[in-house]
């Protein structure tokens, strides 16, 4: 119909599946998103690692390369649980300055506009409406995380044959549910923080707070009382321990030395929490979350 | 004959009750925190535009808030073409469109952006999307702005901007609450215009809240008043209006006694109110002729005449002093 003829006139043509119209939201927000050229170069220089990444394992197995370099194949990184985890955990901290630049709007922008009540007087239920908010950063994130640790490891599976594939599976799945609970973590934070604070830049501040500022209040408990239980509060060090106990590389016991009066006065062996208290807090975390994403994310607030 | 017909059709479709109810109201209440905002509200509503009224926290965005899903009945429940408004949401909802009192945008969009992404979340394909938001857009008066950032409308081009981000997926039903708030008088004609067209065109029925009772007396055929969350008038327009126009007054020069009792005798109701005055209620089958004809044969000159004009503030004025009323 040509846009010249002025009448009201219903819709009667097809429509989309109910369960994809969440979609719309990030493939909105991404036009809006990259369209900053300072975030689309910030966000190219996320996979320089990944590169880095992929460099190594090429050169592990190009004997030609090696010679060229004149390295010593000693002397490089074996490629194996921990080489991977080392880069799902570089990838994990551009994965939360990505979240901070991307996130803290998305919620805080349409609660300041009124626009909720838009999106919810349409057949879109306020679960759509959240899901497609964090899938935002679900999907920026997967691109930069999960998926191309995946693609290095069937790179690497490649050049080592099937035999080392089949061997280290555990990894593929470490790398995939690590980064996945990570940005799970980052995408529920910073919906909850933004539909709370409303303010983009005060929302950005309070994600930074939430997790900086319990980490040195968590280190200030493991120093003052000789323990590793301050991890607890601290998000990073949550995940930290998380990541490793996907990877199989979490050790429970570490050794704190006061060093005092220029001696060694003291050695403690002090314990990490054990894994299932660092999974519980995450959960509790994204509970919260999703608790308050429910009672903000409303058409209308109603004043009691 | 074709003119005659016409009128006739339309007469038909002015009267709300000739068509299946739009809104039933089944003892709808709802209570925010234990305080009563809407209590047991009854009726059906017909009309192809429907008009809101009641004075400020009478209840008449709660109950749109409450017809689109946005808060639970605390008793009771409506339905809407049919589907209950408690279990059926999402299906009602695809057949409305809202406009909002309050400025609700999505920043950073321009206006064709912003009314496309509507149309998407409405489950329109991308395409049809943006194809129906230009057409929304020129529609609604804003095809030479349509690139233009919203935040740089103004506040009558937000407003219309409102309006079709409303009418873009083309809804059945449109909720519409205040939507000539803050517009000059030329705007308020463009929206009035606007509200007139789409109710004309038949393919949707108007919900107008407002409490301007000129906009809703222009647009609507069917009115509800609320008052402290109850129904306290419901009030067909276009009856009304019928029914006025029964009542005569009769200004006349000459003997006035055989002449009204000539009109009695037709089986009218008549009073003598002095200074040349007679008040008549008209019955079924006497027309206006009928007494211009009796006036010639008694020599009674009727120098005006009028109908009762019960303007929509009287009744509103009424409906604030009197209780409640239901349909």
């Amino acid at each position: 119909m040509a846009v010249y003829e002025h009448t009201y006139k219903q819709y009667l043509g097809k429509l989309t599946p109910e369960w994809s119209r969440f979609l719309v939201i990030p493939r909105h927000a991404f036009r809006d998103v990259f369209r900053s050229k300072l975030f689309t170069a910030f966000f190219i220089v996320c996979f320089i690692p990944v590169l880095i990444e992929a460099i190594l394992i090429y050169l592990h197995h190009n004997v030609n390369a090696i010679a060229i370099l004149k390295v010593n194949i000693q002397e490089l990184i074996p490629i194996d649980a921990f080489f991977f985890q080392a880069f799902v955990n570089v990838q994990a901290g551009f994965a939360f300055f990505v979240t901070l630049l991307v996130g803290p709007p998305l919620v805080a922008r349409d609660l300041r506009n009124n626009a909720l009540p838009l999106y919810l007087c349409r057949p879109f239920s306020r679960t759509e409406y959240v899901i497609g908010k964090m899938s935002v950063v679900l999907i920026l994130l997967s691109a930069m995380t999960w998926i191309p640790q995946l693609l290095l490891f069937l790179f690497q599976s490649y050049l080592e044959g099937a035999g080392w594939f089949v061997d280290n599976l555990s990894i593929a799945s470490a790398i995939f549910f690590a980064s996945v609970v990570w940005i799970l973590l980052l995408a529920l934070l910073s919906q909850a923080v933004s539909a709370l604070v409303k303010w983009r830049v005060i929302a950005s501040g309070a994600l930074i707070g939430i997790f900086f500022i319990p980490s040195v209040f968590g280190e200030v408990v493991n120093n003052l009382f000789f323990t590793r239980w301050g991890n607890l509060i601290s998000l990073g060090a949550l995940m930290r321990n998380v990541t490793s106990g996907l990877f199989g590389t979490f050790v429970r016991a570490s050794t704190h030395i006061t060093d005092w009066d220029g001696r060694v006065a003291r050695e403690i062996v002090v314990n990490e929490p054990p894994l299932w208290a660092s999974w519980f807090v995450l959960f509790v975390v994204c509970a919260i979350c999703l608790a308050l994403l429910s009672r903000k994310v409303k058409a209308y607030e109603v004043v009691r | 004959m074709a003119l005659a017909e016409k009128i006739q059709d339309q007469a038909i479709l002015r009267n709300p009750a000739n068509f299946a109810p739009v809104i039933d109201l089944n003892g709808l209440s709802v209570k925010f925190g234990g305080r009563p905002i809407l209590q047991n509200l009854e009726g059906e509503l017909r009309g192809r535009a429907i008009g809101l009224l009641g004075p400020n926290g009478a209840g008449k965005t709660t109950l749109i808030h409450t017809l689109l899903g946005f808060h639970p009945p605390s008793s009771g429940t409506a339905h809407i073409f049919g589907q209950d408004i408690t279990t059926d949401a999402k299906q009602i909802r695809s057949l409305i469109g809202y406009m909002p009192e309050r400025d609700s945008f999505i920043a950073k969009m321009s206006a064709v952006h912003f009314v496309r992404l509507m149309a998407e979340l409405s489950g329109l394909p991308s395409e049809a999307a943006l194809e129906r938001a230009h057409e929304a857009l020129f529609y609604v008066g804003l095809g030479e702005a349509r690139y233009r950032s919203l935040d740089t409308y103004s506040l009558g081009m937000k407003q219309l901007a409102k309006l079709a981000q409303a009418i873009v997926h083309g809804p059945r039903l449109i909720f519409l609450d205040e939507p000539t708030n803050g517009l000059d008088p030329p705007a308020r004609q463009r929206m009035i215009r606007l509200v007139r067209e789409i109710r004309d065109s038949g393919k949707a029925n108007i919900v107008l809240s407002s409490h301007l009772l000129r906009d809703v007396e222009e647009c609507c055929e069917e009115i509800l008043i609320l008052k402290d969350g109850r129904l306290a008038v419901y009030c067909n327009l276009e009856e009304e209006r019928k029914s006025n126009r029964r009542f005569l007054l009769l200004e006349t020069r000459g003997d006035q006694e055989p002449f009204a009792a000539a009109i009695g005798a037709l089986g009218c109701e008549y009073a003598l109110t002095g200074d040349h005055r007679v008040k008549v209620v008209l019955q079924e089958g006497v027309e206006v002729r009928d007494i211009y004809r009796i006036a010639s044969k008694f020599d009674v000159q009727i120098r005006k005449l009028s109908y009762k004009r019960d303007s929509l503030e009287d009744i509103f004025l009424k409906a604030m002093e009197n209780g409640h009323g239901g349909l």
